[in-house]
């Protein structure tokens, strides 16, 4: 298949257990970079750390694999250096909203041209299954064995309050919205956020009786719907999936461009 | 446009892990597991080349390969 | 001399002018007590050089910023002070183990904690050294004067490229914010040391993490024709991680030897009159300035002092020190800490009972009369 093109084959099987989610939203991604027909050499993928953000490490472009919560940080620089690079920017939940929340906020503020995905899979995988801000009250975690009593961020609105210019949300079951929502999101000229529902089935499906990969990608068919449908209206408590923000706005790198010719009259 | 042909199923026995997404979403029940947990066509006359199992694979493990019609 | 050349300035502005001259291309910043101009004079200075400034939103995304700016070719710098410097060692440590050559700027102040911004110490020379996780080794680099503020900042950008690795320019708030004359040199009068990139053509193999003969490691910038790999696990000559015992053990080794096995070319120092020096001064940064005038004054009177000033602080030089420091009586050093560059001498000498730290811990500047009044109980002789 021609995505194979893009994937460091020498790698593979890669690290993530049978039925993880982050394969598949790595197979949609590819599969976007491909259909915009760009060269391999202007894309970098930075990453952050853990389960999700070892995708880095799988794909044929320059990858920056960097610390905790940090990926937005260095990809600043990455791209602000170098704007004519096209910044792909894949975080795990806790990577990109708690530790990294800061990083996060402030790079849709800046509406500099990166394009987040938060790979949100409700938990901490790589360390063994505790609790992040988007689990949830009343799961369960190994930080939280008696139910989690904190409560979730919505990671649509918080990128929307914080001003990035697009916003969109889909599930690993939903693999053809998500392509194109990602290849919206990376032609994008400003901060992109996309929010991918995916499983890990090994610790918070477990946890949480949510089943194995088959069982909770049908909870992702199951309990979301597109936005504004009937269905939405009818029952509140499902979740929203397409694009919810998609605004022209300055764009960082540009704005600085400027700057450089008013510094240089 | 006349409907794609299927010309095989490629799969990886070392990438497949045997997760059964591909088994359980396949709109024609086309995919079963083996034996030793890994994905093989069963019935692989019903494919309509819809691609999802490509798709949604999370190991690349698996290409619907589709017969190249002679324009 | 050109007008122009002439500067009355602040330390600040010194390390500026310094770094525009080994050309800088990217600064990220946090503002902080007394680094700030730094950050102010650049976000001015670099778009007028077709550079980028950016403030970020913290010491740890400044940080993060200049490494990812570096791995697309840019030479790269951020400013900042001890609450800051603590902040940013987690990612200076990424930048040690992923070799991306860059420069960090600590204008010291009274520490710990918030301590007392504006006001100096030298508390950090071991965060310096230690305050990243981990085995590792840096170059840290101080001045006392703006005309050395200068040399040394371009100095930090040569080692930084030559040796691909993080160098600190560990400064303070006296040399930091004080005003004296710095001369600015011309074009081509101090050697430069460009990034260093690599020749293997595309298509073929290139290794990010392979040294050359000379040592040197070439790189290759992000968007050109090498993809490859970085990150802060232990890695291969490809930049995938690892955790092979033999790649561990080779890595750690060869990031610690480049900087430790080099030490002569990376050291600088000045000397006053250690020749015949009875009593051996060692000192760095402003408090060198006071215990100069101590030598000057007191050899005018016939004693026999002599100044070691030390401009790289790690790797610490201890041969040279020894060989300084050998046919001393006492050897006194002089820092605003609590003997944190003393201890370093007392491991080099051969008779470390020798070894006296004359200090001073309360926010004010070491004056010569400090040092002075040191000396004599030193010597005996009572206040």
């Amino acid at each position: 298949m021609a995505i194979k093109d893009y994937i460091r084959e020498r790698f593979f099987p890669h690290i993530w257990c049978p039925g993880c989610g982050h394969g598949t939203v790595m197979n949609s991604l590819l599969r976007a970079i491909d259909s915009l027909g760009m060269s391999k050499n202007e894309i970098v993928m930075v990453s952050g750390i853990g389960c999700s953000s070892r995708i880095s490490g799988y794909v044929d472009f320059h990858t920056l694999h960097t610390l905790h919560g940090r990926a937005l940080a260095f990809a600043t620089g990455v791209k602000l250096s170098l704007p004519e690079l096209n910044l792909i920017v894949p975080m795990g939940d806790g990577d990109a909203l708690a530790i990294g929340g800061n990083h996060f906020i402030h790079a849709a503020r800046r509406n500099i041209d990166l394009t987040a995905i938060v790979m949100n899979n409700r938990i901490y995988g790589m360390t063994g299954g505790q609790y992040s801000p988007l689990s949830g009250y009343g799961t369960l975690a190994t930080t939280a064995p008696y139910t989690n009593i904190d409560q979730s961020f919505d990671t649509v609105n918080l990128a929307t309050a914080a001003g990035a210019t697009f916003v969109a949300r889909s599930t690993t079951y939903h693999v053809q919205q998500l392509a194109k929502i990602l290849k919206q999101a990376i032609l994008h000229e400003g901060f992109s956020v996309v929010e991918v529902l995916t499983q890990c089935p090994t610790y918070f499906g477990r946890k949480n009786r949510q089943g194995n990969a088959v069982d909770m990608m049908e909870s992702y068919k199951k309990n979301t719907t597109p936005i504004g449908s009937k269905a939405k209206k009818e029952n509140p408590d499902l979740i929203e999936r397409g694009i919810f923000v998609q605004e022209e706005r300055p764009e960082y790198c540009s704005e600085y461009d400027k700057i450089i010719k008013k510094a240089m009259a | 446009m006349a409907k794609p042909k299927l010309k095989s199923h490629l799969i990886n026995p070392e990438w497949c892990k045997g997760c059964g997404i591909c088994v359980h979403f396949c709109p024609k029940n086309v995919l079963e597991l083996n034996d030793n947990d890994k994905v093989f066509p069963a019935r692989p006359w019903d494919c309509i080349c819809c691609k999802l199992c490509e798709l949604r694979c999370p190991d690349f493990a698996i290409e619907v390969e589709i017969e190249q019609d002679e324009q | 001399m050109k007008k122009e050349n002439i500067k009355f300035i602040q330390g600040n502005e010194a390390c500026v002018e310094g770094a525009l001259y080994a050309g800088l291309d990217f600064f990220a910043g946090y503002p902080i007590t007394p680094s700030t101009e730094i950050a102010e004079l650049l976000s001015y200075r670099l778009p007028q050089v077709g550079g980028k400034f950016i403030q970020m939103e913290d010491e740890i995304a400044s940080m993060s910023a200049i490494i990812g700016a570096s791995l697309t070719g840019s030479k790269v710098m951020t400013a900042t002070s001890g609450p800051g410097f603590s902040l940013m060692q987690e990612a200076l440590g990424y930048a040690i183990m992923a070799e991306i050559p860059c420069v960090i700027v600590n204008v010291q102040r009274g520490g710990p904690s918030t301590g007392i911004p504006t006001h100096v110490s030298q508390g950090d020379v071991n965060q310096a050294r230690w305050g990243t996780h981990g085995e590792h080794a840096i170059i840290t680099i101080t001045a006392s004067n703006h005309q050395d503020v200068f040399e040394t900042t371009v100095h930090a950008f040569n080692v930084s490229e030559t040796y691909r690795t993080p160098v600190i320019l560990l400064y303070d708030e006296v040399v930091g914010h004080m005003r004296e004359r710095l001369i600015v040199p011309k074009k081509g009068e101090l050697p430069l040391v460009g990034r260093l990139r690599t020749s293997v053509k595309e298509g073929v193999d290139y290794h990010p993490y392979l040294p050359r003969e000379d040592g040197r490691l070439p790189m290759s910038d992000f968007g050109s024709v090498h993809r490859y790999n970085v990150t802060g696990l232990f890695h291969d000559m490809w930049g995938f991680p690892s955790d092979n015992p033999h790649i561990v053990h080779g890595l750690l080794r060869h990031l610690v030897d480049k900087i430790q096995n080099n030490v002569n070319q990376i050291t600088r120092y000045k000397e006053h009159y250690l020749n015949d020096a009875e009593i051996v001064m060692i000192s760095y940064g402003s408090s060198a300035r006071s215990a100069n005038h101590v030598v000057f004054s007191r050899r005018t009177r016939g004693e026999k002092l002599g100044l070691l000033e030390l401009q790289t602080l790690w790797p610490f030089p201890y041969d040279l020190v020894r060989e300084k420091c050998a046919k001393a009586k006492y050897i006194v050093v002089v820092e605003m800490n609590m003997g944190q560059i003393m201890q370093e001498v007392r491991k080099a000498v051969d008779q470390p009972e020798k070894v006296f730290l004359a200090n001073r811990i309360d926010g004010v500047f070491i004056t010569p009369t400090d040092i002075r009044n040191i000396l004599r109980l030193i010597q005996g002789k009572g206040v």
